[in-house]
């Protein structure tokens, strides 16, 4: 057998309190190709950026070739011939197909390097998407979303004068259409034929079934499955994936989950372009949890949700003041040059006035209560919202919302990188405010949290495609939705 | 040793200290080279011209507050048309002085509205918004005060220039403005959502607060502060000139910048504008004592900025 | 050129056909359009302004204003913007009619450290990911500061080379047309031709990706502002070659016209979408309609009716926001 690509041997990585993986030992082979699969949050994009040396690993060694490598970074990943696809487009918008292929190649340069960078660009295209119809003095702004992804995965393979042995694709048929699809898998077949390995990462199992010869499972930042494609079917992969092996506990946390809401819907939902299929509906006191694959519409949903309120009725339908708690902080949630009580109170700022202007005790006094009954723990409301951790920056987030007059609470993965303690304080509290009449709807990517939930949808590719009463849920399910079969 | 570092960081938080500092610093120097004469009076002007500075740097501040891209190039047009309309209202007639200020203040707030409604409706940047807009102003501003030089009336000329005790009556109207404006950002749900939408616009309207209505009254509120400011100009240098505000683009950016309000958005500082207004001025006085020119001046004041905005840090360096 | 092998070369790689975009046309045609409807204004109101004579005329400070707009197209180019090129031109003037005639070598010196100041100052926004408007603010007083130092009254003299060169007559085509052409084609190989010009542009559309193969953005920064330090002091000399004596702030209004030309010709303010040759149409767009308006006149509405001098300006802006409106409805309607 050839020597390894690359190996990892006991990689761990933590972010703070966060262990993204756990001890992974991976090595890759020349004539290989590999399937990746687990569920969110299993460490798969960490591992990816692991291997294309973007993010260095906390313990654990990489070696390559026999030799150990023990400054790996992005220079030697190059210098191995390791390339990424990455899900996020990484083309400049504003530059040609040809110019955007000059800017991965530096040797592309000199007279008529348009010329030569065109022609490269387009042989890769044609051997990759026979029929792609892309010239390559195209701006990548006038293409569709499909074209530009096939650019980005042509792109990956040209080669100039470094080596080219690996090459990761991470969700690559996400906007490619079925048959542009077969076209990238059966290349990479080829591919691999010729002594190149590549890795696929895909919740479409199928494909992953079909095109790879080895697949990898993880689950919790571990390797948990590491066999011939062989040895799985699809029914094993969602077990292995989802651990129900494990006897997983199906018992509800929650009894009020059986009981049935009544009244008319607050919020009815049905994703865009769709007009028949499962229309989402919450009425007051109910949990609502929005499940799938992380980036399958549910937080577009929510989004669209917030921006109806107040609105007339249409498509999204939603009845009484809306607020939103954030998942990604920093982007969506957090002022950062302001304290932990101005960040709780800024959701309701009208209604702390006296005569034109804000109560400082009124607010205060907002800010104090809800900081005792969630439990922000700092010595003082007016230090720096920086000050907490993000445990308690995400506290701090759900303060303002249900500090507020909202009535439907708009939840976007908020426990992202939370510790367990803050999330048992936030599971109750929710659960109390639920029993006072509240609606929530909770996009959460952690199955455990469904469990808190009277019903869920799950989402795929922007639609729903089931709906599961609490007392139907099964990991099993989930998983099973989430990476359901294209309709052949 | 703790004691020190309290009050170390007591400055970081009230930057503002740096540039009353720095205008005291170059106040002694300028009474020293001036061998201690004039030391009273050398404040006593430039609080009086800080006061124009102040209200144009007041109405800016807002702007800038609201976060990256926001500036208003078209306070110096704004201004010069505005001084025009004040003085054609007025007539040189001491009952039309309150008519002149209110159509000053009138238009502009109509030039802040037309900046917002270009931003928002042609979907461009606020620079080129009010860049575009301050081409336009400035030739109506030309065609509307053609060959008229109209004195002001002379009421108001007198109050404009009043003193009490040696402090310009105006400087104390604007004192007071000034503390007002603090108040707004910091006790008004209008204030705050500036301050919100400046830090983070995306969380802001995820927060339920009102976007566009924020930058529109923001805008119209530099506006109308330029306007106000022209008039005030027209009465104190006796009569309405277009290029009355040309020196207040830059310099209305410059003491927003010196003054500590963050360039990133966000965080407004009222009294930085009162110390870098000071300042500025203290510059100009030193420089012209000692015999340097304006070109010292220009230099001095373009090095101070980019070493403020150079310590102070950007966007990303700030998180 | 027949035979198999040049079928078999046919076959293997069939051209897409380029897919035809009106919406693109139009918007690329935009700046082009703009200048021939000035044209024939000018020519419908006076027939004699369209001739060799009328066009030096009219065009005469429209080099220098070219050179700046496309200085401030390399920084837009990057995604920033520079409020400072006009005090430079202007400085650059000065130190022309000061120290160029009578000792070229300080002359020249001074110009070069300043072409190094204008790229360290790329390297500072870099570094420090500082807003380039402020910092280019700042530098405007810098230069106008340094400017006034060089030249307090206005004056000087214009080296008689560069005069000379500047008052070159060309047969038939006015030398003010032959230098924005000529300029035109160089800065549109420079930024839209070679291979360097293609990462500029890629760090103005998707820094991040140029920094991840491996392109180093200081190095990208520092370049684009360099250039704008070249040719703004290119800028400088036509402007001193021109009006053959300087004052401090005799460019001042460059600064805002740049920018408006930069736009004018197609340029969008982020992501490095920018066009060189439309920047020069736009700069000779807006000289020809301020220069143009004295000639207007409109008898058939208003007898005796001329639209004022003071509207040349105004007529700047009202162009600009009229493109960037036309722009904002084709975006629209493409969204």
């Amino acid at each position: 057998m050839d020597r390894e690509i690359i190996q990892l041997n006991a990689v761990t990585k933590s972010f703070g309190a966060v262990q993204a993986l756990r001890g992974v030992d991976l090595s890759i082979q020349p004539g290989q190709a590999l399937g990746l699969v687990g569920h969110n949050g299993a460490g798969k994009s960490t591992l990816m950026h692991v291997l294309t040396g973007t993010i260095a690993p906390t313990t654990g060694s990489i070696a390559s070739g026999g030799g150990a490598r023990p400054d790996y970074g992005v220079a030697i990943a190059k210098r191995l011939g390791i390339r990424c696809v990455f899900q996020e487009l990484s083309l400049c918008p504003n530059l040609t197909v040809a110019e955007n292929t000059r800017i991965m190649h530096p040797r592309l340069r000199g007279f008529g390097w348009r010329r030569r960078a065109g022609r490269l660009i387009t042989r890769q295209l044609d051997t990759m998407f026979p029929d792609h119809g892309i010239r390559s003095d195209t701006v990548i702004s006038d293409l569709s979303i499909g074209r530009r992804q096939m650019v980005e995965i042509a792109r990956a393979f040209t080669t100039t004068d470094d080596p080219l042995r690996l090459v990761i694709l991470d969700e690559p048929t996400s906007s490619l259409d079925p048959s542009t699809s077969r076209q990238l898998l059966a290349f990479t077949r080829r591919f691999v034929a010729d002594g190149g390995a590549t890795i696929l990462i895909s919740h479409l199992l199928h494909e992953i079934l079909d095109y790879c010869d080895r697949i990898v499972v993880m689950r919790d930042g571990r390797v948990v499955a590491d066999e011939g494609t062989a040895a799985f079917d699809r029914a094993k992969l969602i077990v292995t994936m989802g651990g129900a092996a494990e006897g997983h506990a199906a018992e509800a946390p929650v009894s009020a989950a059986t009981v049935a809401a009544e009244g008319p819907a607050r919020v009815r939902y049905r994703p865009k372009g769709e007009t028949g299929g499962t229309e989402l509906t919450a009425q007051a006191g109910e949990i609502i949890g929005l499940a799938g694959l992380a980036g399958h519409g549910q937080s577009d949903c929510l989004v669209e949700v917030f921006d109806a309120a107040g609105g007339r009725p249409g498509r999204v339908s939603v009845q009484g003041p809306v607020a939103l708690v954030a998942g990604d902080r920093q982007t969506d949630g957090i002022f950062p040059l302001w304290s932990i009580a101005d960040n709780i109170t800024v959701r309701s700022l009208g209604s702390l006035t006296q005569g034109p202007l804000i109560s400082p005790q009124r607010a205060d006094a907002l800010a104090e209560s809800w900081k005792q009954r969630i439990g922000i723990r700092t010595p003082d409301i007016h230090n720096n919202i920086l000050s907490l951790s993000g445990g308690n920056q995400q506290k701090a987030l759900f303060a303002r919302a249900l500090g507020s007059d909202a009535e439907i609470i708009l939840m976007d993965d908020p426990m992202r990188g939370v510790d367990i303690g803050t999330k048992l304080d936030v599971y109750g509290l929710i659960r109390e405010e639920a029993a006072r009449g509240r609606t929530f709807l909770w996009y959460t990517t952690e199955m455990d949290e469904l469990e808190h939930c009277h019903r869920i949808y799950i989402f795929r590719n922007g639609r729903i495609v089931a709906a599961l009463p609490r007392a139907e849920l099964t990991e099993e399910r989930v998983i099973h939705s989430s990476f359901q079969e294209a309709v052949a | 040793m703790s004691g020190q570092l309290a009050a170390l960081s007591r400055l970081r938080t009230r930057p503002w200290i740096w540039s009353f500092l720095g205008a005291a610093l170059v106040w002694a120097l300028a009474v020293i080279l001036a061998g201690g004469h004039g030391a009273w009076s050398v404040i006593t002007t430039a609080i009086a011209f800080s006061a124009f500075t102040v209200l144009v740097g007041l109405g800016q501040m807002f702007v800038i507050t609201l976060g990256p891209g926001n500036i208003d190039l078209s306070l110096p047009a704004n201004i010069g048309l505005a001084s025009a309309v004040a003085m054609k209202v007025m007539d040189g007639s001491d009952g039309r002085i309150a008519l002149g200020l209110l159509a000053a203040v009138a238009a502009g707030l109509v030039i802040g509205i037309v900046n917002y409604l270009l931003i928002r409706l042609l979907r461009i940047p606020p620079l080129i918004a009010t860049l575009s807009s301050s081409f336009v102003i400035r030739s109506v501003g030309i065609s509307y005060g053609r060959g008229l030089q109209i004195k002001p009336p002379l009421a108001f000329a007198d109050l404009v220039v009043a003193r009490l005790g040696g402090i310009s009556v105006l400087a104390v109207l604007v004192l007071l403005l000034s503390i007002l404006a603090g108040v707004v950002l910091a006790r008004t749900v209008y204030g705050r959502s500036v301050l919100a939408v400046g830090q983070n616009i995306r969380a802001a309207r995820l927060a339920g607060l009102s976007v566009r209505r924020v930058r529109f009254l923001t805008y119209a509120l530099c506006g109308a502060l330029g306007g106000l400011c022209g008039a005030l100009l027209a009465g104190f240098t006796g009569g309405s000139s277009l290029d009355v505000g040309a020196e207040y683009l830059l310099t209305s950016i410059a003491v927003v910048v010196i003054g500590g309000t963050s360039v990133a958005g966000g965080m407004a500082n009222v009294p930085g504008l009162w110390g870098a207004a000071l300042m500025l001025f203290m510059i100009a006085t030193l420089l012209n004592s000692s015999g340097l020119g304006i070109g010292v001046r220009d230099l001095m004041t373009g090095l101070i900025i980019i070493a403020v905005i150079t310590l102070a840090g950007g966007r990303r360096s700030l998180r | 050129m027949s035979g198999p092998a040049a079928l078999a070369a046919e076959v293997r790689s069939p051209r897409p056909p380029r897919q035809f975009n009106a919406r693109r046309l139009f918007r690329t045609a935009l700046p082009a359009l703009s200048l021939i409807i000035v044209l024939l204004a000018i020519r419908d109101f006076n027939p004699r302004a369209i001739s060799y004579f009328g066009f030096n005329l009219m065009l005469n400070l429209a080099v220098p204003v070219a050179l700046a707009t496309v200085a401030q197209l390399c920084i837009i180019t990057v995604s920033d913007l520079d409020l400072s090129i006009g005090n430079y031109v202007g400085f650059i003037a000065c130190v022309t009619t000061t120290w160029l005639p009578t000792r070229p070598w300080l002359g020249a010196a001074v110009i070069l450290g300043s072409i190094v100041v204008y790229g360290a100052l790329g390297a500072l926004v870099q570094l420090r990911q500082l807003p380039s408007i402020v910092v280019t603010l700042g530098m405007s007083f810098v230069w106008l500061g340094l400017a006034l130092l060089i030249r307090p009254q206005p004056g000087g003299t214009a080296p008689s080379w560069l005069a000379g060169f500047m008052g070159v007559h060309v047969p038939f085509v006015p030398f003010p047309i032959v230098a924005a052409v000529v300029l035109a084609i160089v800065m549109h190989i420079v930024l839209m031709k070679t291979a360097f010009g293609a990462v500029l542009r890629g760090a103005g559309g998707n820094p991040a990706a140029v920094a991840r193969s491996g392109w180093s953005l200081l190095r990208v920064k520092t370049t684009a502002y360099a250039m704008a330090g070249v040719l703004g002091s290119l800028s400088g000399l036509a402007l001193v070659g021109v009006s053959s004596s300087a004052e401090a702030n005799m460019a001042d209004g460059y600064t805002l016209l740049s920018i408006a030309g930069a736009i004018l010709g197609g340029a969008e303010f982020v992501g490095g979408r920018i066009s060189p040759v439309g920047a020069v149409i736009g700069a000779l767009t807006l000289q020809l309609a301020a220069v143009a308006l004295n000639f207007f006149q409109l008898p058939e509405l208003l007898p005796g009716f001329r639209i004022p001098p003071e509207w040349q300006v105004g007529a700047q802006g009202l162009i600009l926001i009229l493109i960037l409106a036309v722009r904002a409805l084709i975006n629209r309607g493409e969204a």
